[in-house]
């Protein structure tokens, strides 16, 4: 769905997330680029570069925000001074959507500082849509959850993955943020069809997608965001746009980071993949995500 | 020369299940990593809480040498059957495998935190100490805060009270922990509206308390840490949270660099337009500075600025003002409201 409730309404075609070592060659190049996600996170600070750099960007560019530390899953209650943090942040970046992950990571006020999965149990689907709605209502902004990779599959668990994830954003009546190189990542490790979980999702909360790189092990995938996605998962992708439409596009490279230019045209390789989609979506737009993103940059407006 | 040292993250990840010895430096440091025998978190837990509090046990226990899972449940029992009641096999990955690669992660992402805000007490300690160090803080410290930022708050108290991880050269540990935790703070904390002229006329000077920026922090020490730590740091990185993704990090050691006991120093770590810098002062300039971070009044900080001092009364007035005019100009001082 290129546009809906769940992701505001908007069009923003590919985005790159925003990395340290590409701040120069934005703050200096304001390169063309549609869109930048940020990792919430990084900017829930008090003063100093890191406010100043999204101040910059922020002028030129549209930003979405991407939580790591939400932890939706987490049997704990929202910790408040974190909510107030974040939604300073979001008033700062005015954010059309916000997103972060179905997973849990925190217990009894200790944190892991990892992504979790979760037991895909109804009573954990309830609490964790319960905490969603909490959040949304306190952010006032609408929220996509996203799908994680995932190394581990539970006893307690009583459905599939991608029945879980739907219980959840029914329950909660928020968006999807699919990412499609983490449900072929947990799709290896747990011998399932990632064509099943696309297929099953509800395609109209999808807000956002994400793609990237993962590293594949002789008895494991690991999701380490330091790679060109591959082709089984630019396929996937393909799948998923066509089922649930074209969508924001966020391209994640975390490590070992290459040239913004590299990282950018890696990113816009997801338009060869998505034709069929965006033709069959609306033949008269045929064109109109390499549209929005030129304009989203010359503009740095939000839509 | 300095020496680059690569921890190897994805690689020993990858280990997993292939019942090999991970080698190289992360596994070089678990050494004294043991299995504890208390009751240990609910087995067949009644609810998600208890199950998480349970999963969370066993993803944050350290790491038995060789970077592997503890084989030994809390218990005593075997870890593998204990784990094997709450997490599938896979088809190729036995439960204990699969929750050792959380386990891995969770070490090597936090020690690897430490690591890259604590450059120069890693290169003093040397790696095999440090992550000792860091392990320990750890466990008596686990991350009570959202954000990785917040991580290392207490490694300088820990190192201060802990002197048996950093021994013998505990003081300067000490110093360099007090040291590059405030570049932390001086990175990003808060900015107050600093005291202009203009505002400073119109306030009473026998009344007036003023204050410092948040993100400034007076240092008082006896080894020239901030010498010590521009030779170590590499570089003025930026702090990035980590994604999920799985990351691997440099980090430069000190490689020669020495540290030595000398005369007691006053080091004011600070940012201004938004970089950090370090800086000296007189000692008569850090008492009355800290004086005005206790909240005294201008001229009881002013007295106690010069209490011990040999200066005439002209040379201290002329002191102070040069020392308000540059801090002024600095932006370090503020109304205390």
């Amino acid at each position: 769905m290129p546009a809906n409730s769940f992701n505001g309404y908007t069009d923003y075609g590919i985005g790159l997330g925003l990395r340290v070592p590409h701040y120069r060659h934005i703050l200096t190049e304001k390169p063309t680029c549609a869109w930048f996600e940020i990792i919430s996170e990084n900017f829930m600070v008090d003063g100093g570069r890191p406010l100043e750099v999204l101040d910059s960007i922020l002028e030129q560019y549209q930003v979405v925000q991407h939580g790591v530390s939400m932890y939706f899953g987490s049997a704990d209650r929202p910790d408040r001074t974190h909510l107030k943090k974040l939604k300073a942040l979001v008033k700062r970046t005015k954010t059309p959507w916000l997103s972060d992950h179905l997973c849990w990571g925190s217990v009894d006020g200790r944190y892991t500082h990892d992504l979790l999965p979760m037991p895909y149990t109804h009573e954990a689907a309830k609490r964790t849509a319960e905490k969603i709605k909490y959040v949304r209502d306190f952010l006032e902004v609408p929220i996509c959850v996203e799908n994680v990779s995932s190394y581990m599959e539970f006893h307690a668990s009583e459905m599939t993955e991608w029945e879980f994830l739907t219980e959840v954003v029914e329950r909660a009546d928020c968006g999807i943020l699919l990412d499609v190189n983490n449900i072929y990542v947990s799709s290896k490790n747990h011998s399932f069809n990632p064509y099943d979980y696309v297929n099953a999702i509800p395609a109209h909360r999808v807000g956002q997608m994400h793609v990237a790189g993962h590293t594949k092990f002789e008895k494991y995938i690991l999701d380490t965001h330091d790679h060109p996605v591959l082709d089984p998962v630019w396929k996937l992708y393909a799948h998923a746009t066509k089922r649930c439409g074209v969508t924001a596009t966020l391209l994640e490279w975390d490590d070992k980071i290459p040239s913004f230019d590299e990282v950018h045209a890696e990113a816009l390789k997801a338009n060869a993949f998505i034709g069929d989609a965006r033709a069959a979506q609306n033949p008269a737009k045929e064109n109109a995500g390499s549209r929005t993103m030129a304009a989203g940059a010359r503009e740095g407006g939000r839509a | 020369m300095k020496r680059k040292a690569k921890t190897k993250l994805k690689k020993a990840t990858a280990r997993i299940g292939e019942r090999k010895t991970a080698g190289g430096e992360v596994g070089a440091r678990r050494k004294n990593a043991g299995a504890s025998t208390t009751r240990g978190p609910e087995l067949e837990p009644r609810d998600l809480l208890e199950w998480q509090r349970t999963m969370f046990a066993a993803v944050t226990r350290p790491l038995a040498p060789g970077d592997r899972a503890q084989t030994k449940w809390f218990d005593g029992t075997s870890s593998a059957r204990a784990v094997a009641k709450l997490i599938k096999p896979s088809a190729t990955l036995r439960p204990l495998e699969r929750v050792e690669i959380y386990n891995r992660m969770y070490w090597f992402r936090l020690l690897e935190c430490i690591a890259t805000d604590f450059p120069g007490l890693r290169a003093l300690l040397g790696d095999g100490r440090f992550w000792k160090l860091a392990e320990a803080y750890l466990k008596a410290y686990p991350s009570r805060s959202f954000t990785l930022r917040n991580l290392g708050a207490k490694l300088p108290r820990f190192v201060t009270a802990e002197a048996k991880w950093t021994k013998p050269h505990a003081e300067a540990a000490g110093d360099l922990a007090r040291f590059e935790w405030a570049q932390i703070v001086a990175f990003d904390d808060e900015q107050l509206a600093p005291l202009t002229k203009k505002k400073l006329a119109t306030l009473n000077p026998q009344t007036l308390r003023l204050r410092v920026q948040p993100y400034l922090t007076l240092l008082t020490c006896h080894h020239a840490v901030d010498e010590y730590v521009l030779a170590v740091k590499s570089d003025s990185a930026l702090r990035a949270e980590a994604s999920n993704a799985v990351t691997e990090r440099t980090v430069s050691d000190g490689g020669k660099v020495a540290l030595v006991r000398g005369k007691r120093i006053h080091i004011v770590v600070h940012r201004s337009e938004n970089q950090l810098y370090y800086k000296r002062l007189e000692a008569e300039a850090a008492r009355l500075l800290r004086a005005l971070m206790s909240g005294k009044p201008l001229p009881e900080a002013c007295g106690a600025a010069f209490a011990r001092t040999t200066f005439s009364p002209e040379e201290q007035a002329a002191k102070i003002q040069a020392w308000f005019s540059l801090w002024m100009r600095l932006g370090w001082l503020c109304v205390r409201e």
